[in-house]
C-alpha cells in the first residue's frame, strides 16, 4: 500500500494535472461561473424588492452555491470517462490518489465559485455582514463540506448512464447536513454578534468540520469499489 | 532501467477464468501460466473476448469464476499493486488530449510514484521515433503516433508484466518492426501477453490460446 | 408455511386489538389508534434501511449477487413502509396539528429517507451492468447510512423545522413507559407483527429472485 506521503504527492500530481487541463480547456470553470452568476441574478432579481431575514438570505446564497456545485463538481470525473482517459489513470494511479486529487480539485473549483458568488451576492442584495470573519469561515467550511460529499457521488455518477440529472438527485440528501449547517452559520454571520448567535454558529461550524471529515473518511474507504468496478 | 527485475521471475497464472456480463458469457474456463521470458499469445475472431481476457489478466476486470494470480519471485502480489506491475497497451487506452505528450508522460510517472527527468522522457520519445514532438499536445497526434506514445507510457516504470492488446494497431511498417523489436528485447526481462490476430505476432507466442473457436 | 398463517392470525389480532382492546388516548381521541400502525411502519422503514446497509456492506465483501438482490429488496420494502409511515403520519398530523405537513424534525427526517430511497432506485435504474450496479448502489447505501445519523442531530436546528412530535413519545428518556399498558401491548404486538411481515415478504422476494436467476435468460432483465 502507498504510504501517506506518497499518497499526498500522488494526489497533488492528479490535482496538478486536472488544473492544467482545466486551464487549457476551461471545461468546468467557465460553465460553472456562468451558471452561478445567472442563478444569482435570478435570485436577486426576484427577491430584491423585499427585505429578507438573514435566514432567508443565507438560504438563497446556499441554494445558488449548491446548484453551482451540482453543475460543476461532477465534471472532472465525468470527463475522465467521456474522454476515456479513466483507463490510463486506473492502471497508473492508486485509487486513493485519484480520490485525493479530485477532492482537492473540487475544493479549488468550488472555492473559486464561492469567492466570486459570495461578494457578488452581498453586493446585489445590498447586505453588510455583521460578522465578516464568521461569513468567511462559513463559506469556506460549507465549500469544503459540499466538495467532500459530492466528490464520491461524482465518481458514482460518472460510471452510471444518466449522468446529468442523477448527480443532484444523489448528492442532495447526502449534502443536507453540510448544507443546513452552512446556512445556519451564514445566517448568524449576517445577523450579528449576539452571544446566543455565537454559540449557535459554533455548533454549526463544528458540525461542518465533523461532517466533512466523516464524508472524506468514508469516501476513502469506499472509493476503490466505485473506481475499480 | 533496473537490473534486479531480471533476477526475480514473474509469473502470471490464469486459473480456469470465466467471465460473463449478465447472461452473456464472454470467457469460458481459460487457464494458462506464463513466466518471465515467455510470451503468451491470445488469438481469436473479433468479439471472442481477447480484450476482456487481457483486462482480466490486468485484474482490471474481476472474473466471474476462477482467479488470476501474480507472483514475483514466488511471492504473491495483490491486485492493488497492479499499477507497479503491469505495462498495458490497449486500443481503449487514451491520453489527455489537451496536455502535451511530455506532460502526459510526466503526470503518469508522478501518479505511479516514480521519478522521471525531462531527459528520460525525451529519450523514451526518441526511441519511439517521436523525438522533438514531446511539446505537442496529444490531441494533435495521429492515431499511429498515439499508439507509439502508449509504449512510452507502458514501459516507463519497467514493469515485469507486459500486456499488449493489439500491439501494432494503427502503426505503419516502421512502427510495426519497432514494436516487434521491442517485444524481442523485452522478452528476456518480462512476462508478455499479446492479444492479436496478426499471424506474425501470434508466432511470437510460446503459449497460444485460441478463443471462440 | 405455518409461519405465514401464524403471521396472518397475529396481524388480525393486532388490528382487532387496535380498535377494540386498546383504549383511545385521552387527549387525542379515536385518531390516536393510528399510532398502532404509524409507529411500527416507521420503525420497519428504518429497519429495512439498516438491512439495506448491512447487505450492501456484505455485497462489497463477498460479491455475491444474492447480497445485492437482498440490499435492493430491503430498499424496496423500506421505501414501501416509508410511504405508509409518511401517509399515516400525515393523516395523524392533519387531525392533531391541523395540517398535513409541518416540517417537524421527524417529518423532515422521513422525507430525507424517502429522498435517499428514491435516489438509490434512480441510481440502480441507470446502471446496466449488474456487478457495477451492485457496487455503485452499495457504496451509495453505505454513504447514506453514515449521513443519516448526522441528520438526526442537524435537522432540529433547521429554522423551518419545529418539533411538534410529543417529546416524551413512547418511551421517555428515563426508560419509563408513558402509555397505557393495553395501548403499549397492542403497539408492541404490531411492531413485532409488522417486523414479521417485513421478514416474510423479504424471504418471498428473495426466493422469487433465486428462482428467476436459475431460469436461463435470453434477454437482459
Amino acid at each position: 500500500m502507498t504510504s501517506s506521503s506518497n499518497w499526498g504527492r500522488e494526489s497533488l500530481a492528479v490535482l496538478w494535472k486536472d488544473l492544467l487541463s482545466e486551464f487549457r480547456t476551461r471545461y468546468s470553470l467557465s460553465a460553472v461561473l456562468l451558471f452561478s452568476v445567472t442563478a444569482l441574478a435570478v435570485v436577486s432579481f426576484s427577491v430584491s424588492p423585499y427585505s429578507l431575514d438573514p435566514e432567508a438570505k443565507a438560504a438563497f446564497l446556499w441554494i445558488v452555491l449548491f446548484f453551482s456545485a451540482m453543475s460543476g463538481l461532477s465534471r472532472s470525473f465525468v470527463r475522465e470517462e467521456e474522454a476515456r482517459t479513466a483507463l490510463a489513470l486506473r492502471v497508473s494511479a492508486s485509487a486513493d490518489a485519484v480520490y485525493g486529487g479530485k477532492l482537492l480539485f473540487n475544493i479549488v473549483l468550488q472555492s473559486a465559485v464561492a469567492a466570486i458568488v459570495v461578494p457578488l451576492f452581498l453586493l446585489l442584495m445590498d447586505t453588510r455582514p455583521a460578522n465578516p470573519a464568521l461569513l468567511v469561515a462559513a463559506a469556506a467550511l460549507g465549500t469544503l463540506a459540499l466538495a467532500s460529499s459530492s466528490t464520491i457521488i461524482a465518481a458514482i455518477v460518472s460510471r452510471a448512464n444518466a449522468k446529468g440529472a442523477l448527480f443532484a438527485v444523489l448528492a442532495f440528501p447526502l449534502s443536507l447536513p453540510g448544507l443546513s449547517s452552512a446556512i445556519g452559520a451564514t445566517a448568524e454571520a449576517l445577523r450579528g454578534n449576539m452571544p446566543e448567535a455565537a454559540t449557535g454558529a459554533a455548533a454549526d461550524i463544528r458540525v461542518l468540520i465533523a461532517y466533512s471529515a466523516l464524508m472524506i473518511a468514508s469516501s476513502l474507504l469506499l472509493f476503490d469499489y466505485v473506481w475499480n468496478d | 532501467m533496473t537490473t534486479d527485475g531480471k533476477a526475480r521471475v514473474f509469473e502470471l497464472a490464469l486459473e480456469s477464468v470465466s467471465k460473463s456480463y449478465g447472461a452473456r458469457q464472454v470467457l469460458r474456463s481459460v487457464s494458462a501460466t506464463v513466466r518471465t521470458g515467455q510470451v503468451l499469445a491470445i488469438t481469436g475472431p473479433n468479439g471472442s473476448g481477447k480484450s476482456t481476457l487481457i483486462k482480466v489478466a490486468c485484474r482490471l476486470v474481476r472474473p466471474t469464476h476462477g482467479q488470476v494470480l501474480w507472483k514475483l519471485g514466488g511471492k504473491e502480489i495483490p491486485a492493488e499493486a497492479g499499477r507497479k506491475i503491469i505495462g498495458f497497451i490497449s486500443p481503449d487506452l487514451m491520453f489527455y488530449d489537451e496536455l502535451t505528450a511530455a506532460e502526459n508522460l510526466r503526470f503518469f510517472a508522478q501518479a505511479r510514484g516514480i521519478k522521471i527527468t525531462d531527459e528520460d522522457i525525451e529519450s523514451a520519445l526518441r526511441s519511439l521515433h517521436l523525438g522533438g514532438r514531446g511539446a505537442d499536445v496529444v490531441g494533435s497526434y495521429s492515431s499511429g503516433m498515439k499508439q507509439r506514445l502508449k509504449y512510452a507510457f507502458a514501459l516507463q516504470h519497467d514493469p515485469p508484466l507486459l500486456l499488449l492488446d493489439e500491439p501494432t494497431a494503427n502503426l505503419d511498417t516502421q512502427g510495426v518492426s519497432l514494436v516487434h523489436d521491442l517485444i524481442e528485447d523485452s522478452k528476456r526481462s518480462k512476462c508478455i501477453v499479446i492479444a492479436t490476430n496478426e499471424p506474425e505476432e501470434v508466432g511470437l507466442g510460446d503459449i497460444i490460446i485460441k478463443l471462440g473457436a | 408455511m405455518a409461519a405465514k398463517w401464524f403471521l396472518g392470525l397475529w396481524m388480525i389480532l393486532v388490528i382487532l386489538g387496535a380498535f377494540f382492546y386498546a383504549p383511545a388516548s385521552l387527549g387525542l381521541g379515536q385518531i390516536s389508534r393510528i399510532i398502532f400502525f404509524h409507529i411500527p411502519t416507521a420503525w420497519v422503514a428504518v429497519l429495512a434501511f439498516l438491512m439495506c446497509a448491512i447487505y450492501s456492506l456484505r455485497y462489497l465483501k463477498t460479491r455475491q449477487p444474492s447480497d445485492d438482490t437482498a440490499a435492493s429488496v430491503s430498499a424496496e420494502l423500506g421505501f414501501l413502509f416509508c410511504i405508509i409511515a409518511t401517509i399515516s403520519g400525515s393523516i395523524f398530523a392533519k387531525a392533531t396539528w391541523g395540517s398535513y405537513w409541518n416540517w417537524d424534525p421527524r417529518e423532515t427526517s422521513i422525507f430525507v429517507l424517502l429522498l435517499i430511497y428514491g435516489a438509490y432506485f434512480a441510481l440502480r435504474a441507470s446502471v446496466d451492468e449488474p456487478e457495477r450496479r451492485g457496487s455503485l448502489s452499495a457504496v451509495y447505501a453505505l454513504l447514506a447510512f453514515v449521513t443519516v445519523p448526522i441528520l438526526v442531530f442537524v435537522v432540529p436546528r433547521i429554522p423551518a423545522v419545529q418539533s411538534l412530535h410529543p417529546s416524551e413519545s413512547v418511551v421517555s428518556i428515563s426508560g419509563e413507559f408513558t402509555m397505557d399498558s393495553r395501548m403499549l401491548t397492542v403497539l408492541l404486538a404490531s411492531l413485532a407483527g409488522l417486523t414479521g411481515v417485513l421478514a416474510w415478504v423479504f424471504n418471498l422476494r428473495m426466493r422469487a429472485a433465486r428462482l428467476l436467476s436459475t431460469i436461463p435468460q435470453d434477454k437482459e432483465d
